[in-house]
């Protein structure tokens, strides 16, 4: 059987989800959007999958979240449903699951963090919800794993007996009440025909859900007497039909709540809350406070943890080529073929791996992060300069992390909600100037600008920003034209991470990554390896000079030459660092056979800048395009690799033609 | 008066909800509805947005979308 569990953000549900299924999880797409979907085998029951759905605060049509949800209830026809509610934060999380009632669908209350309302001496009454709602209420606390097999086991029997909820309505006598009943009549046969519970479509109806409306294939006469209803209603009770819905769910949740909760006071957990606040969102405070956590998170992470980590898995992934290339000598293979083995394939899974350790590092510390409740605060700071460019305060975290790594930084963009804003977030990202940018930045600036390093490497690192904004504000104008999603965030109490959520979450962006990358940097590699081995007549090469990737480079050199930068082994080099930035450097150390000395024969100054400035913007490497694809589509990293190095181009021959007016 | 002019630290009801439709419909489900009680509990270090407490939970939301937000002491 398969179960979806539903829920708002911060309720617990992914903290749930783990618990339930354990290790055998499957990370996928819903079709068409960029929303995760998780599904796995519930534990101990191995014929029965459980869906993970996004976390949602009601079922209307304003966020591809929501829609998803929706559709999935209605036609992706589960067994049954469940719901989990934090139950100290239970008025606004039962609004969701009073919608998810009307759907009328087998469905249990998971009454999750019912251990934090006992400590706080509080109580509820359990059964008593159970009646008032129609459904089963089980008390769980997923953080401790208590209830959790009586949960599985309840919703396991409702969905065996098709249970449905026995609660139809949760309406008083009144005009809303008479409406949907009225409209659930009129439109019975359409809803049946779609394979929507009518109940669910009339609330719809009435609230004036546009999708609702033309799903049911209403006729222009069922459209007006519906409208006529509606009307009748609105001014029968005062008010408009959204508001009137509204108020008739937390009416009777109120009403419910007054009957079985008992709360004492203000929680421990929202007095720990705001003293913490009183430091992290405090007027001064606050913005120190946060660069400081990002700074350490950074140095954690590139310094500390992922440095090592690389270090050591690139010794590993050296000595591991090292041999098998010794054990292919000696076996006597074809060079060519060796080589194919050794500098093709080989050397390009390296490069894939090369990324895990800062991925699983930086995904550690973002997920304790985003657990604890500190990214809402960040959101919740840093919203009024984020909006300046059109984002909102949630897009700062995954541009920052652009500064470590372009491909993280895309990854963190998808737990952004909204499909503008992720867009968004993700093109902006590659104008974050990306640590493999930095070797190419210092190697340039001490053989050109000795005296003024430190200038030129912060004018690059802020002009990307600068320009990053310029091309947001271009997009915002064009492209992205459609409203952002409003910018009504939760700010939960602060909690402790549950380990299992952090691991689970390092484990899935790794395995992800590999995935999704490896196909693509290792088809990168072995091009670059043919491209670099053999000349035109597939002949093998001696030296870089004769390669066909050398004559590539000679022709694209017409390219850069109004930039200044027109020998070929610059070229060459360019096409190079879309495998990684810093083998720009390589590259050219080889082709020039010494480093300063070469440079300056190829560069004067001014045509250094222009080319630091074309390397800081074109083309993201070829990991970051993969992730890219991944998260957007095809067609939406096709664009971003175009867009990037058209731009780069335009920037240098600007910076290059003006600095030849003043020399 | 609107939810934007409510002094930090004070209460009221929720008399009206405004806003273009996204942003009122966001603002129904998230529980402000007409008669809840919110209190202004904190602004962000730049004045906006700021916090707000609604049936024992806190909320964000900028001062744009609070000016929608007509309430009465």
């Amino acid at each position: 059987m398969t179960f979806a569990l539903a829920g708002n953000q911060n309720s617990g549900k992914t903290t749930l989800f783990n618990h339930l299924t354990g290790s055998n999880q499957h990370v996928g797409n819903f079709p068409g959007v960029t929303v995760e979907r998780k599904s796995g085998g519930i534990i101990g029951h191995k014929d029965d999958v459980l869906v993970d759905l996004p976390g949602i605060y009601s079922l209307s049509p304003y966020s591809s979240e929501e829609i998803v949800t929706r559709d999935f209830l209605i036609k992706g026809k589960p067994d049954g449903i469940i719901n989990i509610v934090d139950a100290t934060n239970i008025e606004r999380n039962l609004y969701l699951t009073l919608q998810l009632i009307e759907l009328r669908m087998p469905i249990v209350l998971a009454l999750n963090m019912m251990d934090e309302v006992r400590a706080n001496h509080g109580s509820i009454d359990t059964e008593r919800l159970s009646e008032r709602l129609g459904i089963p209420v089980v008390p769980i606390s997923a953080a401790k794993k208590e209830g959790l097999s009586e949960l599985v086991s309840q919703a396991k029997a409702a969905a065996e007996r098709r249970a449905l909820p026995t609660r139809i309505d949760f309406c008083s006598a009144g005009p809303v009440h008479r409406t949907i009943h009225a409209i659930s009549h009129l439109i019975e046969d359409h809803a049946l025909r779609i394979n929507v519970p009518e109940r669910f479509a009339a609330t719809k109806l009435v609230e004036g859900d546009a999708p609702m409306m033309d799903a049911l294939m209403l006729s222009e006469n069922e459209k007006d007497m519906i409208e006529h209803a509606v009307k009748e209603m609105e001014d029968e009770a005062g008010t408009d039909r959204e508001a009137a819905l509204a108020d008739m769910r937390y009416a009777f949740i109120e009403e419910a709540c007054k009957a079985c909760v008992t709360r004492v006071g203000e929680s421990k957990e929202y007095r720990r809350s705001v003293r913490i606040d009183s430091l992290l969102t405090h007027k001064y405070l606050a913005i120190p406070a946060f660069l400081a956590v990002m700074l350490i998170v950074f140095w954690l992470t590139f310094d500390v943890v992922g440095g090592n980590l690389s270090g050591l898995l690139g010794a590993g992934v050296d000595a591991f080529i090292g041999a098998v290339d010794a054990s292919l000598i000696n076996f006597g293979l074809n060079p060519v073929m060796r080589s194919f083995l050794v500098e093709g394939v080989l050397s390009g899974v390296g490069a894939v791996l090369g990324f895990i350790p800062i991925i699983v590092s930086l995904f550690f510390f973002l997920s304790i992060l985003e657990d604890s409740g500190y990214m809402a605060r960040v959101a919740f700071v840093m919203d009024k300069p984020m909006r300046k460019i059109g984002l909102s305060g949630r897009s700062l975290a995954p541009l920052l992390i652009g500064f470590g790594c372009s491909v993280p930084a895309v990854m963190a963009a998808r737990t952004l909600s909204g499909r503008r804003d992720r867009r968004l977030t993700v093109l902006l990202i590659p104008f974050m100037s990306c640590s493999a940018k930095l070797p190419v930045y210092a190697l340039f600036t001490a053989a050109f600008f000795p005296r003024y390093q430190a200038l030129v490497m912060i004018s690059l690192y802020v002009g990307g920003i600068l320009l990053g904004v310029l091309s947001a504000y271009i997009a915002r104008k064009t492209v992205f034209k459609d409203a952002p999603l409003p910018f009504v965030m939760e700010l939960p109490n602060y909690r402790f991470p549950s380990v299992k959520t952090v691991l689970r979450l390092m484990w899935d962006k790794a395995a992800d990554f590999l995935r999704r990358a490896l196909t693509v940097i290792l088809t990168a590699t072995v091009i670059i390896w043919f491209l670099q081995s053999f000349d035109a007549r597939l002949n093998t090469v001696a030296d870089g000079s004769g390669s066909m990737l050398a004559s590539v480079g000679r022709r694209a050199a017409v390219i850069f030459r109004p930039l200044g930068f027109g020998d070929w082994r610059v070229s060459t080099s360019i096409i190079t660092g879309f495998m990684a930035k810093e083998a720009v450097i390589s590259t050219l150390a080889v082709l020039t056979g010494g480093a300063a000395a070469g440079l300056q024969s190829l560069f004067s100054p001014l045509s250094a800048l222009s080319f630091l400035l074309f390397t800081l913007l074109y083309t993201p490497c070829v990991a970051a395009v993969g992730v890219i694809k991944r998260e957007l589509g095809t067609l939406s990293a096709m664009i971003t690799v175009l867009y990037q190095t058209g731009f780069a181009w335009a920037a240098a021959f600007i910076v290059y033609r003006v600095g030849m007016m003043f020399i | 008066m609107t939810l934007k002019d409510l002094p930090i630290g004070d209460s009221a009801r929720v008399t009206q909800v405004g806003g273009e439709a996204g942003l009122r419909r966001r603002l129904l489900d998230m529980g402000i509805t007409p008669g809840t009680a919110v209190t202004v509990k904190k602004a962000a270090p730049m004045g906006d947005p700021i916090e707000i407490l609604l049936r024992g939970y806190v909320l964000s939301i900028r001062l744009d979308d609070a000016s929608k937000i007509t309430v009465a002491i």
